[in-house]
């Protein structure tokens, strides 16, 4: 991945100017900034190391020594909140991952070589894209079993069939295109076309689709936790929700929220930049 | 003129999709699921009591023999018995499609009528204060789990205000009314966010366009512009929209029905997540994914007649 990013230094440096040039998304990117340094302060067992670690009585509400109160087992609700930040990220990286590695691979080989590859591919995401995403997520988290394996690979294998198809027609434009025509002049081989020359050129649409992924595979995370199927172990915001169903009627509400909170932002943040980027990087798409 | 051999061309291709749904759930359910049998037998079942449960689900047969069971379960509606509750699951899914229905039917139609209008609204003051407004409620909407609006909403709307029913559900017309109002309201704002945003992007995508300023350069109204004009060429995008949610209204709610305890088809999936019951998942899956092949048939077929530039290219 990151030769393509090296390639595209150009277009990648412009656009990140625009976004800084404005207010609201240098917030959304400081935001994100701030979110994706606690996850890896926290996976350097630096920040809420001790989090599993008693604080005091269970459920004592918000106060001003602990922020957002105790959970069940005493623990801090805050130090949770720190410590599910790292969950988030990661699902949120590892699942744009997979969904970028199969949809833009596919996209690829179907646009560029066509015939009946093109028609296998095609072919191959109608069928995933026949089944309702949701039905899809849980059968394949239903059979993986529970587990922080099962929320990557659920929810990487459910999202990857848009960027796939906008891959494979950008493909298709781009294949015809005079520097391409060069490439092939001076003996370039389909890999190194399809590697060198056409994928700088449409890395755009991968780190559109990184920003939205990131924010679906945060949200969905909360989904399958709810359905029992979610992460194992370790806190995320997802299974705090979930287990708030619970505290609620006893009054119990700072869980809910801290996580709601936390989730909340970052997800806003996300689209925000998510916008922003789409902007400076695609002009067509502007407003959309 | 040529309709029926358009759709007649349009169904012929949905068969390799239709057995390719199989495939999939055929995959995921036959090769990579896990042997049910210690789902079905407890740990200290004998080989020979696995054996007979292998043979009863047909697990014995080659790949190929239990592929086109799936493909003919799938045709013949007939997907068995729930492990669970040993109930047809067919007569399951018949009994749970109208508590699904009361809630997602009015939902849909409330959704979709307050989403489009106000996208045609904040279109036609695009810029403006309104426009802003809305964009950036949808998307503070949009940003927050859907679990927890309604982890909070059922908290405070029905059982702090008690102004609704905490959960329950009656059959028949009036009686389901007061269960469904609460889940009905906390969905629309659910789904406000994101089908504002988009049915205002597919209306603000027309309106810049070359015929949108012929038409008010000559001197049309906006009003006219709008409704006239950028309406009509952006409704296939929007019927697309609209007519592909059809299916998931049969679907239900998972989360919806679970907290409020009614007995449609989501609570029925989780209930079967919860309770490993493979079949029942099986058949949703298989029931799901045809009837949004279905619907896009439909679509398509639509299409044809609202644009008349689609004739049967």
């Amino acid at each position: 991945m990151s030769t393509e990013v090296k390639q595209s230094k150009s277009l990648l440096h412009s656009a990140l100017l625009k976004v800084i040039s404005e207010k609201l998304s240098l917030i959304a990117l400081i935001i994100v900034g701030i979110y994706f340094l606690v996850a890896i302060l926290t996976s350097a067992g630096i920040l809420a190391s001790d989090w599993n670690k008693e604080v005091g009585a269970s459920y004592m509400p918000p106060s001003s020594s602990i922020i957002f109160g105790t959970d069940i087992f005493g623990r801090s609700v805050f130090q949770k909140v720190v410590k599910a930040t790292e969950t988030a990220v990661a699902i949120g990286i590892v699942v744009s991952c997979i969904s970028i590695l199969i949809g833009t691979t596919m996209g690829m080989i179907a646009g560029y070589f066509g015939g009946f590859i093109d028609e296998l591919i095609v072919w191959f995401y109608t069928t995933f894209s026949s089944i309702p995403s949701i039905m899809l997520l849980v059968a394949i988290a239903f059979i993986l079993g529970k587990g922080t394996m099962t929320v990557f690979l659920s929810l990487g294998v459910t999202s990857w069939v848009g960027l796939c198809r906008i891959v494979r027609a950008e493909v298709m434009k781009h294949k015809e295109r005079e520097y391409v025509h060069a490439a092939n002049a001076i003996g370039a081989t389909h890999s190194r076309k399809l590697i060198k020359h056409i994928l700088p050129n449409i890395s755009h649409l991968l780190i559109i689709n990184f920003t939205q992924t990131f924010d679906a595979a945060v949200k969905s995370e909360v989904i399958l936790s709810f359905l029992g199927l979610g992460v194992v172990g370790r806190p995320s915001w997802g299974t705090m929700i979930d287990d708030s169903k619970l505290e609620l009627s006893r009054g119990v509400w700072w869980q809910l929220a801290a996580a709601t909170l936390a989730m909340f932002v970052i997800v806003l943040a996300f689209n925000i930049l998510g916008d922003a980027l789409r902007d400076a990087l695609d002009p067509k798409l502007k407003g959309k | 003129m040529n309709l029926y051999l358009y759709i007649f061309r349009r169904l012929l291709y949905v068969i390799p999709v239709l057995f390719g749904v199989c495939l999939v759930i055929f995959v995921l359910f036959n090769l990579v699921a896990p042997d049910p049998a210690y789902t079905l037998l407890g740990k200290h079942a004998t080989i020979q009591q696995i054996n007979e449960l292998h043979h009863e689900l047909g697990m014995d047969k080659p790949f190929i023999v239990q592929y086109l069971d799936t493909v003919k379960t799938a045709f013949t509606f007939d997907f068995g018995y729930s492990w669970a509750s040993k109930q047809n699951i067919w007569d399951m899914i018949k009994a749970g499609a109208g508590p699904s229905l009361s809630i997602t039917g009015p939902l849909y139609i409330l959704s979709s009528l307050l989403s489009i209008s106000l996208a045609l609204l904040v279109a036609y003051f695009r810029g403006k204060f309104i426009d802003k407004f809305v964009l950036v409620l949808s998307i503070v909407g949009l940003s927050i789990p859907s679990l927890a609006i309604i982890l909070f909403g059922q908290w405070f709307f029905a059982y702090k205000l008690g102004w609704f029913e905490i959960s329950g559900y009656e059959n028949g017309f009036p009686n389901f009314i007061p269960y469904v109002i609460l889940p009905i309201i906390l969905y629309v704002f659910i789904f406000f966010g994101g089908d504002t945003r988009f049915y205002r992007a597919v209306i603000l995508d027309e309106a810049y366009q070359d015929y949108v300023r012929t038409a008010r350069s000559k001197g049309l109204s906006e009003y006219k512009v709008m409704f006239k004009h950028v309406l009509k060429n952006s409704m296939i995008p929007i019927l697309t929209n609209l007519i592909i949610q059809i299916p998931s209204l049969i679907l239900g709610l998972l989360l919806a029905e679970t907290f409020f305890s009614i007995p449609g088809l989501g609570a029925m999936v989780v209930k079967a997540i919860n309770n490993s019951d493979f079949p029942v998942i099986k058949a949703m899956t298989i029931l799901s994914a045809f009837g949004f092949i279905l619907f896009n048939v439909l679509t398509d077929v639509l299409y044809t007649v609202v644009d008349p530039r689609m004739k049967l290219k």
